[in-house]
């Protein structure tokens, strides 16, 4: 009895490996792609929610920050509400306030709220003290860790405002507060002390619930505290779920998009490789029966097809481990960015996992049809290889000659039919191609006009100014505040720092003046409050007619008339308010009642902006004017004469440059491209191996035909075009797949950015396109086949007909 | 006298091969002959057969088939060529098994551009003459070998070619059906086809041919119209 080592069975894999050069090829490739979106996908996901997650669940943080109007509760009934059905943990109350703190340097600080603890805490919002040491008297407060850096070291002092009675305020700690329930802590002394004037006090309470993980069971757990105390107490909550969304905004946006095309990739990759392996030991049969014949037992048979899948897999897997790590980068450095000092990288047990999972559903993928290998009697395994092919698919060349199309084109149409199981593999990989192009066109569109729709001022073709230009163009415009978590100082002051020093009625009448002005309107920004909402909330106020300044409306209608405000998303989902609600906005200290008349697509300030018509506030005015030049008249030249009127005025007046594409969206951009342009390519090796395998076992009929006499154009023919019904059923499922991915995602995706989005942004596919990418279905097929058609054609006929 | 077939120090040699597999030969077939090649195995007949059906081309010499140099010609020419001029018959058969008889029958029609119809008449003629139209609609897997080789040689007949070339015809039929395949080709020769047959049967040589050429190592040894013309 011959005896086998693992020197047999290894030269067995090895030659099985480079003997089939595409499949091994086809599968590394495969493997790679899904693993390097898959480890892309994961580490993104770690990344965004693993920050959060962990210090909110480190403080205990408080699933509802409440506030509460202390002439309306009394302290006895806040305490009672610990005791409410649902509440598990409590803190508070604790004396609150808004201040405005001017810097060392006099730089204003964006409008804080403070809050009076005795201590970090412990069972809720048990706050993480980064540096220095918690508040013990009156002067002394800890500043949010956000604030932390050379611009407010330990030490450094802050007037309460800009007062001539402002008290001093000395830096003594940075906390952080994972819930976000203030910026700024002292003794509760000292937030009563300051609370004074138009600095409101409130009671603050934060509570843990048995039921907060979603946004409706947060909304129920609001509605039992509002329920249970007298009406008008509860004037602000803030829910957990926004605090995360807001911290995780920047990169969280991606993750559907990811996760999409990660599960695309895994799919893609699970179909082909197993659609590989089962071809290879299809068209194996006869080697297998040799293999047998010789000695080898069903398990070595087995092991030798597992191996032969696994070791390319394993290189595929190894390379697309480093090249998402490498994709991984560029995104995980924005997402860093968004988290501040937080330093991300590739979790480990991502790099571990992903490439396990890969390995794991190779190995089964494999092992289905090894073992089916296995199984095989020896002389039927060597009877197999040789006998007559299967008599499947008998019906498609009847009903196929029936067609007036050429008889090679027939033909070939019909071959599909012989093996159906891998022309289903088939038309799946082309169906997930043209999902992932349908997909990525959509997204690309849907980006482009998200970044089209963002600073809609931006839009003007000049900008005039009150005051003076300063760094140059944008001065004047929305102050965008930093990313949540960012580095802030006084330097990136957000309050309304911009000083007119020009009479806007003097701008305005050069401006209307200036031969060239087809349209403009004005615009003053600034920080404002609003009834119930903790903290301020930018404002953007406008004069004239704004409608080119207009934001993409959700819902409702943009600005009219004075009395009206438009909201983004962020802001109603915020506040609980809703379209035709009243809100009180005070503005540089005048307090109106304003009815939300639209819902507007703005992510900026984290959703929290209001736009309302400047008229509204009797003592706003513009601080820019944007403005639309005639046809035919250069902006720039525009902008230079306009200066030269209100600079002596004390204003100035510049073009507005072609506004630049937002990092995050060019990243998205990117990434969708190249994911797609993976997953195209792993469909078209998919096609490419089928054909291979289809062309190998068909060479003898191919060779029959050319001796009868079918050109080698003939034969192309014939080859292209038994994948080209395959490329339209792709097409056919694949492009509504993509469209209802896409219709899917994208809301996902704004969502995850707190906000819903306007039509501009989802409707963004045309019949003729999706025609389109219905066709790249046919041509992913058709350039898969390619290469075998070539072969095919250029095979020696007499060759051709001595192949078994 | 016209010749369909001229050889002209025609050779065949193989990659990596030191001698030859076939020739220098020089030959001519006229037309309406019946030409049977024999010989050993590994003595070049189906080489031979391969160079006039353009499905190899020669090392050396010309080979030139009803008027037509075709050592030279491009592949697509060549595909034009045969499906023109040339029928081939298999040992093996070589019906598709995916298509009809009738399918089968009609394909080197449909792939010179006849139209679908007139491709249908003529298939319909041959099986009709050749007893194998009840067989139309069936598959060849389900034929006897002797039925199949008839389907073959419908194929090979059905754009009506200068010539008609079979590779071992009988040599995977039984008795009975050789005798049947013999008869046919007998048949057609009497019907002014030009046959070229290669086979180690030299009982059917000497039935269907009217000349026989033997080969050994690639060489014609014996050519039995040279030694009726000597």
């Amino acid at each position: 009895m011959i005896r086998f080592g693992s020197g047999a069975l290894g030269r067995v894999v090895r030659s099985g490996v480079g003997r089939r050069r595409v499949q091994t090829l086809v599968i590394a490739v495969a493997t790679m792609m899904a693993v390097a979106s898959a480890v892309v996908a994961g580490s993104l996901m770690v990344a965004t929610n693993a920050p959060f997650d962990h210090a909110f669940a480190r403080q205990h943080g408080a699933h509802l920050t409440a506030e509460f109007d202390p002439r309306r509760v009394s302290a006895a009934q806040l305490a009672g509400t610990r005791s409410l059905k649902g509440v598990t943990a409590s803190a508070g109350p604790f004396p609150t306030t808004t201040i405005n703190p001017v810097g060392p340097d006099g730089g204003h600080l964006p409008a804080l709220t403070l809050v009076g603890r005795s201590g970090p805490g412990k069972d809720v919002d048990a706050l993480d003290l980064k540096s220095g040491r918690w508040a013990r008297k009156s002067g002394e407060i800890v500043l949010s860790a956000s604030f932390a850096g050379q611009f407010l070291p330990l030490g450094e002092t802050l007037k309460s405002s800009d007062s001539a009675d402002a008290q001093t305020l000395t830096v003594v700690g940075f906390a952080l507060s994972a819930s976000g329930s203030a910026e700024m802590w002292a003794t509760p002394a000292q937030v009563r002390s300051l609370a004074t004037g138009e600095s409101v006090l409130t009671d603050q309470m934060l509570y843990r619930f048995d039921s907060a993980a979603t946004k409706a069971q947060i909304t129920a757990d609001r509605k039992k505290l509002a329920a249970a105390l007298p009406s008008g107490a509860l004037v602000g909550t803030q829910s957990w779920l926004d605090t995360k969304h807001a911290t995780d905004r920047g990169a969280a946006a991606t993750i559907p998009f990811l996760f999409a095309f990660g599960v695309l990739g895994i799919v893609m990759s699970v179909i082909i490789v197993g659609s590989v392996i089962s071809g290879a030991v299809g068209t194996s049969l006869r080697r297998i029966g040799i293999l047998k014949a010789v000695g080898f037992t069903p398990r070595e048979v087995v092991q030798a097809y597992v191996a032969q899948a696994l070791i390319p897999a394993a290189a595929g897997i190894a390379l697309g481990v480093v090249l998402g790590n490498l994709l991984a980068v560029p995104l995980l450095s924005d997402t860093e960015s968004v988290y501040g000092t937080v330093s991300l990288s590739v979790a480990w047990w991502v790099d571990v996992v992903v490439p396990a999972g890969a390995l794991l559903v190779v190995a089964v993928a494999a092992l289905v049809p090894a073992l089916r290998a296995g199984r095989l009697r020896t002389v039927e395994a060597i009877a197999v290889g040789r006998a007559p092919r299967t008599t499947r698919g008998q019906w498609a060349h009847r009903a196929a000659g029936r067609l007036p199309l050429p008889r090679p084109v027939t033909y070939g149409l019909a071959s599909p039919f012989a093996h159906p199981v891998r022309a289903i593999a088939m038309v799946l990989a082309v169906t997930f191609g043209t999902v992932a192009a349908t997909f990525a066109v959509g997204l690309t569109q849907s980006l482009d006009a998200v970044a089209s729709a963002q600073d809609p001022e931006d839009r003007a073709d000049v900008t005039a100014v009150t005051g003076a230009a300063g760094p140059g163009p944008g001065t004047g415009r929305v102050q965008k505040a930093p990313a949540a978590g960012a580095e802030r100082g006084p330097a990136a002051s957000g309050s309304n720092e911009q000083q007119p020093s020009a009479d806007p009625a003097a701008v305005r009448a050069a401006i209307a003046k200036q031969p060239g002005t087809a349209a403009y309107f004005g615009t003053a920004t600034g920080d404002a409050t609003v009834s119930g909402v903790p903290g301020t909330v930018r404002a953007t106020l406008y004069q004239g007619d704004s409608r080119s300044g207009s934001y993409e409306m959700i819902a409702g209608h943009w600005l009219s008339g004075r009395g009206q405000v438009v909201v983004p998303t962020g802001f109603l989902e915020r506040t609980g308010d809703r379209i035709g609600d009243t809100v009180r906005v005070t503005f540089e200290k005048e307090t109106v009642s304003l009815r939300i008349v639209g819902e507007a697509f703005d992510t900026a300030n984290d959703g929290m902006r209001v736009h309302a018509d400047l008229d509204s506030f009797t003592k706003a005015k513009p601080e820019a004017f944007h403005i639309e030049v005639k046809s035919g008249v250069s902006p720039a030249d525009y902008a230079q004469k306009l200066a030269g009127v209100v600079k002596p005025l004390g204003g100035d007046a510049f073009a507005e440059s072609a506004p630049e594409g937002e990092n995050m969206i060019v990243l998205l951009e990117a990434m969708a491209a190249l994911l797609t342009l993976m997953l195209v390519s792993v469909a078209g090796l998919g096609v490419l191996n089928s054909v291979v395998l289809d062309t190998r076992e068909r060479v003898h009929d191919l060779g029959v035909c050319k001796a009868l006499g079918m050109s080698p154009r003939q034969t192309v023919g014939l080859v292209l075009a038994s994948v080209a019904g395959i490329g339209v059923v792709g097409g056919l499922i694949g492009v509504p797949a993509g469209f209802a991915l896409h219709g899917y995602v994208l809301p996902v995706m704004g969502e995850s950015a707190g906000t819903r989005l306007p039509p501009s942004v989802l409707d963004v596919y045309d019949t003729p396109q999706l025609v389109l990418l219905g066709l790249a279905g046919v041509v992913v097929a058709l350039v898969g086949a390619s290469a075998p058609a070539g072969w095919a054609a250029r095979v020696r006929t007499a060759t051709a007909l001595r192949t078994e | 006298m016209t010749h369909v077939i001229e050889l002209e120090g025609v050779a065949k040699r193989y990659d990596g091969a030191d001698a030859p597999a076939l020739g220098p030969v020089d030959l001519g077939v006229a037309q309406g002959e019946a030409l049977a090649v024999t010989g050993p195995s590994g003595s070049g007949k189906s080489t031979l057969l391969n160079l006039i059906a353009g499905l190899d081309r020669p090392s050396e010499g010309t080979v030139t088939v009803a008027g037509q140099r075709i050592d030279r010609l491009s592949e697509h020419a060549l595909a034009r060529f045969r499906r023109e001029r040339i029928g081939m018959v298999f040992q093996f058969f070589n019906l598709l098994d995916d298509l009809t008889v009738a399918d089968n029958i009609r394909l080197p029609a449909q792939l010179t551009g006849t139209a679908r119809r007139a491709a249908a008449s003529r298939a319909g003629e041959l099986m009709e003459v050749l007893g194998i139209q009840k067989h139309a609609r069936a598959y060849p897997g389900r034929l006897s070998g002797g039925e199949r080789q008839r389907v073959a040689v419908a194929r090979a007949l059905v754009n009506k070619p200068a010539l008609l070339l079979a590779d071992e015809p009988t040599g995977a039929l039984d008795t009975a059906s050789g005798q049947d395949v013999r008869e046919l080709l007998v048949d057609l020769h009497r019907g002014g086809q030009t046959v070229v047959l290669v086979t180690h049967d030299l009982e059917l040589a000497r039935a269907c041919a009217t000349r026989t050429i033997h080969l050994v190592d690639g060489h014609v040894a014996v050519d039995t119209h040279a030694e009726a013309v000597r």
